[in-house]
């Protein structure tokens, strides 16, 4: 089963590496992450989704709750919660799949190249990848889930 | 004072004198020069100059351990930064409390391969509780009073501060000031004692009829022996502590069952094997503990008292998690316990006792082994602690390498009291033992401080004989001199049909007695039984002078009881031809 847990760390030089670090030094397998500053610049949310089992991910987030620069730990999973995904895909002209997606989706377009985005959980898009298989994309990028609790909970901090 | 302007190697040095430091060990180079002209032109914090960083870190790991203070070393950067790196981990490790302050190149350079360069923040991050690269010279308070406080509180840990030449510079001042308080928001470890559970676990020990205290390393950290102490007495139930955990309840009680673990006793493996009830405090149920995690004490309900979260349920689950100080947690529970007037089963307790008592009888350590002279001719090693036991009344501080040594000095000297035994029980790092006795000997001139070694440890850090002789540390060397890597010999022994590869000398051992001598000390060399008991008291009675004490042990000893690996704790060899199952 895939579990998400999320963080809010300090914006400040060294913090990423500690957590990432932790993930090789404990042996905890990692499938994506991703970092980027929140609208309170000082902080920076952290969002990372594993296939461990639920002691592996209570170590973890334990863990990751003792790194210093760690203000704040959650697993989304514990409850019901909403996980996004966001790939890119690049077909050339000819072998772009008709009737998968919309105008919507495509982001840019020229004589050769069209590229798509496209928003879901991580199994739609799996799903996806398996459907356009057969066109040959010829690149395909994905940003890692984020995720975002279902209920009033939120991972903020009170300034 | 505190107000006046300061350049940043001055408000370094004032703000360790405000932490209370009155004692650092280093060794200087170009990055830390600032900062070395700044300790040369004040009084209130005395440097010792070690001759390896490794001793450095470890002497101030000793320190740390033997005071509860916070242990201070300070080293260049580039091959001093890395030097560091072992006594780092060791400390880690063990969760003791200490503050490591580098010395970096120039701001502008770093990432720039200048010379001397490492990266000291990146290759010590695994291995640190936390670490400071400072970005400015104003902050070097707020950092060295955050250092501090991270280091000595919740589980407690090494810091690094990582400080760029140019922020400790002579010509640029600020206005000192020191915080008085740190607030993180992002650190908050717990404090006092978690309540939430007291009810739940008296309600355990209430009905216990197999019941076994557990006590580690976190126990003589967080000073709770009293309380760990008390809460045994109040409850007559046995205690087992391990190798970091040994003196936080007295060794020489009745109710103590010894050490647990790999080396430890018959009895205290055994009564955890078949406790119905295990109160952990303060220890971590690691591997060498544990044996087989999924065979491990599998009847026994666990309460286990942490400072660390992370630490509780790591392993083993905890039916009774109580996470926070062990001192006020223990004390919470005492205070429950008398409040309702508690009645244990007695009868099932004693008969309890009666059952490790037979364990003991049947198994235990021979404490006197000394009264038998000499075997086959050979002095025993474990003779030679109980002569060391027998000659300082059980009274000294004793720190150790790794090896056969340790855990013969682990097992046959009885600590009574807690930060007596001082050794690297989770790395594991041979050198530790001199370096760290210098730390505790300077933290008390007037105690005994012995080292417990080996042959092959010694020699890890052998160097620190100079500083002994600068300072005037009169440490005893008690060296278990069995001419081989004991311990992976006894191993090779075990497993490995006796293939002694790379695990002993041929002839290429120094005579340690003319090496310490032409380091300034006395060395005293026993070789014949009859000489143990006379050689050990001239050591000890030389009150100022270090002394090598350099005995041939049996080479042929090993260590044991030693639990099987892959089982339970009840699989234990006894000797080389006996074993429980
Ligand atoms: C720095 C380091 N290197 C290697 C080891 C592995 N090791 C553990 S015990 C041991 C032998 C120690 O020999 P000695 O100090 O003579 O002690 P003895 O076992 O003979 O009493 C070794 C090599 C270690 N613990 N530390
Ligand atoms: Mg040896």
């Amino acid at each position: 089963m895939k579990r998400v847990i999320a963080l809010l760390m300090e914006n400040q030089p060294g913090a990423l590496s500690r957590v990432v670090g932790l993930f090789s030094q404990r042996g905890y397998n990692i499938e994506t992450l991703v970092v980027a500053p929140t609208n309170d610049a000082t902080l920076s949310r952290l969002t990372m989704s594993t296939e461990g089992d639920e002691k592996v991910v209570e170590q973890i987030t334990k863990q990751l709750d003792k790194l210093i620069d760690v203000v704040m730990v959650t697993n989304l999973s514990e409850s019901e919660f909403v996980e996004r995904e966001l790939m890119l895909i690049k077909f050339t002209k000819d072998s772009f799949p008709e009737n998968v997606f919309d105008e919507s989706n495509i982001v840019s377009k020229n004589n050769k190249i069209i590229n798509v985005q496209v928003v879901g959980t991580s199994s739609e898009l799996d799903k996806l990848i398996s459907e356009i298989d057969t066109n040959n994309p010829v690149e395909i990028v994905r940003s890692g889930s984020l995720g975002i609790s279902s209920d009033e909970k939120t991972l903020t901090i009170e300034n | 004072m505190d107000k006046s302007n300061k350049s940043g190697a001055e408000a370094l040095i004032h703000s360790l004198h405000l932490e209370g430091v009155d004692l650092m060990f280093g060794y200087p180079g170009g990055a830390a020069l600032h900062i070395y002209d700044a300790i040369f032109n004040q009084n209130y914090v005395d440097h010792i100059l070690v001759r390896h960083e490794q001793g450095a870190v470890h002497a101030a790991d000793g320190y740390a351990r033997a005071t509860g203070k916070p242990g201070v070393a300070l080293v260049t950067s580039g091959p001093g930064a890395t030097n560091a790196i072992t006594g780092l981990a060791t400390a880690y490790m063990d969760s003791t409390p200490i503050v490591v302050i580098s010395g970096q190149v120039k701001s502008n350079l770093i990432g720039t391969d200048s010379f001397q360069e490492t990266d000291m923040i990146g290759v010590s991050r695994p291995i640190v509780k936390h670490s400071f690269l400072v970005q400015r010279a104003e902050d070097i308070p707020d950092i060295v009073k955050k250092a501090f406080h991270i280091a000595t509180t919740g589980r407690k840990g090494p810091v690094v501060i990582d400080i760029p030449k140019d922020f400790t510079d002579p010509e640029y001042k600020f206005e000192f000031n020191y915080p008085t308080e740190v607030n993180m928001r992002s650190y908050n470890p717990p404090e006092g004692a978690d309540t939430s559970r007291i009810k739940e676990a008296a309600d355990l020990i209430a009905t216990a009829k197999r019941p076994v205290i557990y006590s580690g390393g976190g126990v003589n950290q967080n000073n709770a022996s009293e309380e760990l102490t008390a809460l045994a007495k109040l409850l007559n139930f046995p205690v087992t502590n391990t190798l970091m955990g040994l003196g936080a309840f007295p060794g020489s009680d009745p109710q103590f069952m010894g050490m647990l673990g790999m080396h430890g006793t018959y009895q205290a493996n055994m009564a955890m094997h078949n406790a119905d009830l295990i109160i952990a405090v303060g220890a971590r149920f690691d591997d060498r503990i544990t044996n087989d995690p999924n065979q491990f004490a599998l009847s026994a309900k666990k309460i286990h008292i942490d400072v660390d979260p992370a630490s509780v349920s790591k392993i083993i689950h905890a039916d009774i998690p109580i996470v926070g100080s062990a001192k006020e947690s223990l004390t919470a529970l005492i205070e429950e316990l008398k409040s309702r007037d508690l009645k244990t089963n007695e009868s099932d307790i004693s008969e309890w006792n009666e059952q490790i008592k037979n364990w003991r009888d049947a198994h235990g350590l021979n404490h006197s082994l000394l009264e038998m002279g000499a075997q086959n001719g050979k002095i025993l090693p474990q003779q030679v602690i109980q002569s060391l036991y027998k000659e300082t009344n059980g009274e000294a501080f004793v720190t150790s390498d790794v090896g056969q040594h340790q855990m013969f000095a682990a097992q046959y000297y009885h600590f009574d009291k807690p930060r007596q035994w001082i050794n690297s029980g989770g790395l594991g790092t041979m050198g530790f033992g001199l370096p760290s006795a210098m730390g505790v000997q300077l933290a008390y001139p007037e105690s005994i401080v012995s080292c417990v070694t080996g042959e092959g440890s010694i020699q890890m850090c052998i160097q620190e004989l100079s500083t002994c002789l600068q300072y005037g540390l009169p440490i005893k060397i008690i060296n278990l001199n069995n001419a081989a890597l004991g311990m992976v010999k006894q191993w090779q022994d075990m497993q490995y049909g006796g293939r002694h590869s790379s695990s002993t000398y041929e002839n290429s051992l120094p005579d340690f007695v003319a090496l310490t001598e032409s380091y300034g000390h006395v060395g005293i060399k026993v070789s014949k039984f009859d000489e143990l008991e006379s050689a050990m008291k001239e050591c000890i009675s030389l009150k100022d002078k270090l002394v090598f004490l350099d005995v041939d042990v049996d080479p042929n000893e090993h260590v044991y009881p030693m639990l099987e690996a892959g089982n339970a704790m009840d699989h234990m060899r006894l000797s080389k031809d006996e074993k429980t199952w």
